[in-house]
């Protein structure tokens, strides 16, 4: 049996509506802050969204000429390119589903081409290999730290740069409203209530290798559940698969899990089908939570934004709260976290689950 | 209604692409949903399209289709009660 | 490094569908949907929900039809690429919510408006609750997807694997889809993955 090299996260950061930069974002979802706010997105009216706003686009950007995504990935990379210069054996994985999608509504449909994004973020970065673009629905964040890792441990690249974002445009505002799926007020997560989901924009970039660095990818997995294109399967199967794919990679038992960064979408079927998923894996009683209420979903981007919020939440070791949640509304049990307190956080369990079936997990261990 | 019922069947069989289903194939107390036509989520959300689109008729509600479009009977009858065009 | 091999191939382009070199279907005229539909029936017939896909989706359901004739799937992971993405889909849900006045977009449309739907299609269509990927580059990425393939072989996350390209833009459309095991005669190298897209250029 081979043994591979393990493969290491050093840095990540992210912007958001509530903050440019994790430190920011970090300070405000500590004090229960949400970016959910109800606004006009085009022609769409009063819909509960998580934008940036006008202040923070205008700060971020005074004069540039560039799109609001390509500002927000550049954004969120600059503090990592800072620190380390990409070599010629440097990855580029973009997460997304949509990109410069608003670009079609213009006619050009040449520019919302997904490469032709990720080549000017490549130029932009000074990184010299052609860039990967991961575009698998709403795992597409959480499989690109897996693709990244995968590649590096192949030797195919020294290190990689993993940049994920999606814009909260009317294209897909209007899509999950003729799917009946957007909530009518601030998606409530796990919640009995719960009625839909929040669409939110961001973007968030992660610095791996093979030399040792603060934390280490254990194991991970991305499986399809092969039911449906738009609905979960009702036992979770997809999930069940990639979490013990993941833990079995990682060597490590079910009960060595210290908390889980679930999906949480708000969805009645999303949440469900997690519940039964976790309980089949025998991890009901993992304190567990859905960062969507803060920052809403940010589809493409979703999955790298919450690994490094929850990363920050195991370096500080602080169990962040559902913001949005108050009695559980699933079948099965959750240890959904409804306040905040400290407790070490060795272990992290991050997961996804989107349309077309696709389904995420992977394990990350904190090292020093 | 019969001609109401006809046009339906019609723009069911063009909207949700039914392949080799004519409109003679469709009984109007046949099920919709189910073991009927096989029609499913994706379908029901896209009658409710066809609903607002065809016929100016808005379902907030999707336990409302539920009934609503249990067949071409029930459905022909709630359209020829409430559309607006 | 274990060796693994390409096991088979389909090429599914300019109106005819290409199986280990042998030609199992040609279509004289006509739109692509008109092709799609001929030789989906021409190989299997009873399968509605084919008929409610986007055309990417019938493009690589059409491919992985022809190439698993016959096939074991256990364990087999799915890795697919293409170059437009969605964006044949794409265009059509933006007409439907152009114009403010005629605003009616479609569920059955918005949910193909995600590269990686085709590859759930193939996955529902063939039960493969396996490893799935879909990537975006202008042209195929020989040497990335090759060490990506390898990975999931020698990682024991997959058996086999069904990968390839899958392209639909604006009625221009070209598959290629290889499978790739740790047994067979034809080494998986870069090599013999650029010869299989050979078939599209002439």
């Amino acid at each position: 049996m081979r043994v591979w090299k393990p493969v290491y996260i050093h840095d990540s950061n992210c912007v958001t509506p509530l903050g440019d930069g994790i430190a920011e974002t970090w300070r405000q979802v500590t004090a229960g802050n949400s970016a959910i706010k109800q606004q006009d997105v085009g022609t769409i009216k009063n819909v509960f969204v998580a934008k940036v706003q006008h202040e923070m686009h205008r700060s971020i950007a005074p004069a540039a000429t560039e799109s609001l995504l390509e500002q927000l990935l550049l954004r969120a990379a600059e503090p990592l390119l800072k620190k380390r210069q990409p070599n010629p054996r440097t990855a580029l994985v973009l997460a997304t589903t949509k990109g410069e999608i608003g670009y079609l509504s213009k006619g050009h449909s040449a520019g919302a081409l997904l490469t032709v994004l990720a080549k000017k973020l490549a130029h932009k970065m000074n990184i010299v290999t052609e860039p990967i673009v991961v575009s698998q629905a709403c795992v597409s964040g959480v499989l690109a730290i897996s693709v990244a890792k995968r590649l590096i441990q192949m030797g195919l690249f020294e290190d990689a740069f993993v940049l994920a974002g999606d814009e909260a445009s009317e294209f897909v505002l209007s899509g999950f409203q003729a799917f009946q799926a957007m909530s009518p007020f601030p998606c409530k997560p796990f919640d009995k209530h719960r009625a839909g989901v929040t669409i939110g924009e961001a973007a968030a970039c992660m610095y791996l290798s093979a030399v040792p660095g603060r934390f280490v990818i254990r194991g991970e997995g991305a499986i399809n559940d092969a039911n449906h294109i738009s609905g979960p399967s009702r036992q979770g199967e997809g999930l069940y698969r990639s979490v013990r794919q993941a833990i079995k990679e990682a060597g490590i038992r079910n009960e060595d899990i210290d908390f889980i960064s679930a999906h949480g979408t708000a969805t009645l079927y999303n949440d469900e089908m997690e519940a039964i998923a976790f309980n089949r894996l025998g991890l009901a009683h993992v304190p567990l939570n859905s960062l969507k209420g803060y920052f809403g979903h940010t589809l493409g981007a979703a999955g790298l934004l919450e690994t490094t919020v929850s990363l920050k939440a195991m370096e500080e070791g602080v169990l962040l709260p559902t913001l949005g949640f108050q009695e559980l509304g699933t079948t099965q049990p959750l240890q959904v976290v409804r306040r905040s307190s400290t407790q070490p956080i060795p272990f992290l369990l991050k997961t996804a689950s989107g349309f077309g079936g696709s389904n995420a997990a992977i394990i990350i261990e904190k090292v020093c | 209604m019969a001609e109401l019922k006809e046009e339906l069947k019609e723009k069911i069989i063009a909207v949700l692409n039914l392949e080799d289903i004519a409109v003679e194939d469709i009984n109007d107390n046949d099920p919709l949903f189910g073991e009927g036509l096989g029609l499913d989520s994706i379908d029901a959300l896209e009658l409710i399209v066809l609903m607002d689109k065809e016929y100016g008729i808005k379902l907030s509600d999707p336990k409302q289709g539920k009934t609503i479009f249990e067949s071409i009977e029930s459905m022909s009858a709630y359209i020829a009660e409430n559309r607006t065009k | 490094m274990l060796t693994n091999y390409i096991n088979k191939y389909c090429v599914v382009a300019k109106q005819r569908i290409i199986v280990d070199a042998d030609l199992k279907f040609t279509w004289e005229n006509g739109p692509s949907s008109d092709f799609f539909k001929e030789a989906f029936k021409h190989q299997y017939a009873a399968y509605p929900k084919f008929f409610k896909m986007d055309s990417l989706s019938k493009l690589a359901v059409l491919a992985a039809e022809y190439i698993l004739e016959g096939e074991s799937t256990d364990g087999l992971a799915l890795v697919l690429i293409n170059k437009s993405g969605s964006m044949d889909t794409d265009v059509k849900h933006q007409e439907s919510i152009q114009d403010e006045n005629n605003f009616f977009p479609s569920p059955a449309t918005f949910v193909y408006t995600l590269a990686n739907i085709c590859g759930g299609e193939i996955s529902i269509r063939h039960g493969l609750q396996t490893e799935n990927v879909f990537f975006v580059a202008d042209q195929y990425p020989v040497a990335m997807v090759s060490a990506y393939v390898d990975y999931l072989l020698s990682s024991g996350k997959a058996n086999r694997v069904l990968c390839g390209w899958v392209e639909f833009y604006q009625e221009k459309y070209e598959a290629v889809l290889y499978i790739v095991s740790p047994e067979g005669e034809k080494r998986h190298t870069e090599e013999n993955i650029s010869f299989l897209f050979e078939e599209l250029a002439d």
